[in-house]
C-alpha cells in the first residue's frame, strides 16, 4: 500500500523539527496528526486570515508552516493576508487547498475554487502545484515543502487512473504518448479525462498526446512550446476560469515568444458550474473524456 | 535594555524619556514635509514607543537577530515616522537615513519594512499584524523561550474583522507572552472614532475575549511603566494595554484635528512647528490633510 498524504507528511515532519502543521479547522486529510505532531499541529479555527498572519510569524522563526483549509477560503478569504504577509515577505509558507475546482462537487459555488490558480501565480515568487492523483500527490510533497519559495498546493487525493513514469519534478511535466495530431494539457484529476479522450480519439484514427503539467508555476515552457509548434490542435483541459488558468498561461507563453497555435480551451467562461455528485457534474459540463474527444474531432475536422 | 520589573522608575528617567520623546516628535517633524507623513498618528503613539524601546522591549542594535530577543510590530504602520525616530535615537538606524525619506535609493518610506535596521515585519494594510505576532508567539512557546511579543494597533484599527479573529486565537492557545497596545488616539483617518464606529467600551471588548485589559495614560511614563511591571498579568492569558492618547501630542496647532492626519508641510511651517514643540506660540499653518490618503 502507497503512503497517504498525511503519513508522507508525517515523515516528513519527522524529519524536519521545524515543520508544523496548521489548519483552519480542516482536518480531513489530516485527521490523524494531532496526536502525532503534538504541539507542531496547530489548529486556529474557522480564521483562514489569522492563520495565515500567524504562518507568516512562523516562518519568521524559522518554522515550514504547511497550511490547510478548503480551497476556495484559502486562497480567497485570506488572500490580502497571503500576498501581504506570505507574498510581500516570501517567505516558505505552504498552503494546501483542499477540494479545488470540480471536486468540491456538490458544494455549489461559494466552494468552488475555481480562480485560485489565477490568484496565487499572480503572487510573485508563489509557486503553485496540481497533483493529478493520490500519487502524484505524495510524489510532489517533499518538493512543495523543501522549496524556500512560498507554495500553493491543489490537494488531489484521487485514485490515479494510469501510471505514472516520470519522476516528479517541479516545472517539469509528465507527457503520455507522442501523437502530433492533438496534445492535451491538463493539471490536477482531469488527468484522467484527458487519458480518457486520447484513448477514444485512438480509435478513430486520431494521435494525441497528453502533457500532465505539475506545476503551473514554474511551467514547462519547453513541453507546451513542443506541444503547439509539433502538433495540428493544442487543447488545454482545466476546472478553473478560463481567465488567469492554463489557457491564460499558454496564451502568455506563446505570445512572449511569438509562437502562434491554434488553441482549444476547456474551462469555465463567465460562471460558476452546476453543483451535483462529480460525475454528473464532469458530464454537465461537458469535461468527460468523451466528450473532449468529440470537440477535438470536431475541431480537426 | 532595562526592565521595568527589577529597574525603578524615578525623576532621572522621567527626565530622560521626556528628552527621547522630543527628539523623536522632532525626527518626526523632519518628515513631514516634501511629501509628508502622517504626522498627527505618529505624534500619538511617539512617548509609547520611546518608553517601550527604553524600558520594556529586551532587544538592542546587537540583539535584531537574536531569536531570544523581545518583538515589537507596528501593526498601525502609516505611524511609522515615531518608529524610525526612536530607532534612530537608540541606535539601530543610522540618523542620516532619515533625509532619504520616500527617496527611492533608500527603504524610508510611508509604511514600515524589514530592509530598516530594528523593523522586523512590514504593514500598512490594517489588521494583519496581531496575527503575524499570534504566529510568533506560538513559536516561542513551542521552543519554551521566555521572550515576549508586543504589538501596537491604531483604534480604528480594531474596525477590523482579522483584529477581533486573532484575539479569540491568541487566548484559545494561551499565548501570555503576547501584548497588544491600543494607541487609543480617538481618531481614525478623518473622523472621531466614537462618531463613525463606537468602540467604548474597548476593555471590556478584549476582557470578553479571554484577554487581561489594562487602560493607560500613554502619555505618562510612570503610568506605562508601571503596566508593564504587572506582565504577564494573568498566567494563559494575552494582554491588551489600551493607551489613551492625543492624535498629533505635543503640537497644539495639530492635536485632535481632523484636518491634521497626513499632511506635506512647507519648510517654513515645519519650522514654525519645530519652535511650538519646544513650547513657543503656535504655529501658523495653511496645510491641511491630504484626503486622498
Amino acid at each position: 500500500m502507497n503512503p497517504t498524504y498525511e503519513e508522507t507528511l508525517l515523515s516528513i515532519a519527522e524529519r524536519d523539527p521545524d515543520l508544523v502543521v496548521m489548519t483552519a479547522e480542516n482536518r480531513g486529510a489530516i485527521r490523524n496528526l494531532p496526536g502525532k505532531l503534538g504541539a507542531r499541529f496547530i489548529d486556529v479555527g474557522i480564521a483562514e486570515q489569522t492563520m495565515i498572519g500567524a504562518a507568516a510569524g512562523l516562518a519568521l522563526r524559522g518554522r515550514t508552516p504547511v497550511a490547510h483549509a478548503l480551497a476556495t477560503f484559502l486562497t480567497l478569504r485570506a488572500f490580502e493576508f497571503i500576498r501581504t504577509d506570505v507574498g510581500i515577505a516570501n517567505l516558505p509558507v505552504k498552503l494546501v487547498g483542499a477540494v479545488p475546482g470540480f471536486l468540491s462537487d456538490g458544494n455549489g459555488p461559494t466552494h468552488q475554487a475555481i480562480e485560485d490558480v489565477s490568484l496565487m501565480r499572480g503572487i510573485p515568487n508563489m509557486q503553485v502545484y496540481c497533483p493529478a492523483d493520490r500519487a502524484e500527490l505524495v510524489a510532489c510533497l517533499p518538493t512543495f515543502i523543501a522549496s524556500r519559495a512560498p507554495a500553493y498546493l491543489r490537494f488531489c487525493g484521487v485514485e490515479p487512473a494510469a501510471p505514472h513514469h516520470e519522476p516528479f519534478v517541479a516545472g517539469k511535466a509528465e507527457t503520455f504518448g507522442t501523437g502530433t495530431d492533438v496534445a492535451i494539457l491538463t493539471y490536477g484529476f482531469l488527468l484522467r479525462e484527458a487519458l480518457s479522450a486520447r484513448d477514444r480519439l485512438a480509435e478513430q484514427g486520431i494521435a494525441a498526446r497528453v502533457v500532465n503539467l505539475r506545476t503551473v508555476k514554474p511551467i514547462d515552457e519547453a513541453a507546451v512550446l513542443d506541444a503547439v509548434s509539433t502538433c495540428r490542435l493544442t487543447v488545454t483541459v482545466e476546472d478553473h476560469f478560463l481567465t488567469g488558468g492554463l489557457y491564460s498561461i499558454v496564451a502568455e507563453l506563446l505570445l512572449s515568444r511569438g509562437v502562434t497555435g491554434r488553441v482549444l480551451p476547456f474551462a469555465l467562461r463567465e460562471r460558476w458550474f452546476t453543483p451535483g455528485r462529480l460525475a454528473g457534474v464532469l458530464a454537465f459540463e461537458g469535461f468527460t473524456g468523451p466528450q473532449i474527444a468529440n470537440r477535438i474531432q470536431e475541431a480537426l475536422a | 535594555m532595562k526592565d521595568p520589573r527589577t529597574t525603578p522608575f524615578g525623576a532621572a528617567e522621567e527626565a530622560d524619556l521626556r528628552a527621547l520623546a522630543l527628539r523623536v516628535r522632532e525626527h518626526i517633524l523632519g518628515m513631514a514635509t516634501n511629501g509628508g507623513c502622517f504626522i498627527g498618528a505618529s505624534l500619538s503613539c511617539a512617548d509609547i514607543l520611546a518608553h517601550l524601546y527604553s524600558r520594556v522591549l529586551r532587544v538592542s542594535p546587537a540583539t535584531v537577530r537574536d531569536p531570544g530577543r523581545d518583538y515589537f510590530f507596528l501593526s498601525k504602520g502609516h505611524d511609522v515616522p515615531a518608529l524610525y525616530g526612536t530607532l534612530v535615537e537608540l541606535g539601530f538606524l543610522e540618523a542620516r537615513r532619515l533625509a532619504n525619506h520616500l527617496e527611492t535609493h533608500d527603504s524610508i518610506y510611508w509604511h514600515p519594512n524589514r530592509a530598516v535596521p530594528g523593523i522586523e515585519f512590514h504593514s500598512g494594510s490594517l489588521g494583519h499584524l496581531l496575527s503575524v505576532s499570534i504566529g510568533v508567539a506560538l513559536d516561542i512557546k513551542l521552543r519554551g523561550g521566555d521572550n515576549r511579543v508586543f504589538v501596537i494597533v491604531g483604534d480604528g484599527e480594531l474596525n477590523e474583522g482579522s483584529i477581533w479573529e486573532g484575539c479569540l486565537v491568541a487566548q484559545a492557545h494561551k499565548l501570555d507572552n503576547l501584548v497588544l497596545i491600543v494607541d487609543r488616539n480617538e481618531f481614525q483617518a478623518n473622523v472621531a472614532t466614537e462618531d463613525l464606529i463606537p468602540l467604548e467600551p474597548i476593555d471590556a471588548k478584549f476582557r470578553a475575549f479571554g484577554w487581561s485589559a489594562m487602560t493607560v495614560d500613554g502619555h505618562n511614563f510612570a503610568a506605562l511603566d508601571r503596566a508593564y511591571q504587572k506582565l504577564p498579568v494573568e498566567p494563559g492569558h494575552p494582554t491588551a494595554i489600551i493607551a489613551r492618547t492625543v492624535r498629533g501630542k505635543g503640537l497644539p496647532s495639530i492635536e485632535r484635528r481632523a484636518d491634521r492626519w497626513f499632511v506635506d508641510f512647507t519648510a517654513a511651517e515645519i519650522e514654525a512647528l519645530k519652535r511650538e514643540l519646544h513650547g513657543e506660540a503656535s504655529a501658523e499653518l495653511t496645510s491641511e490633510t491630504l484626503m486622498v490618503r
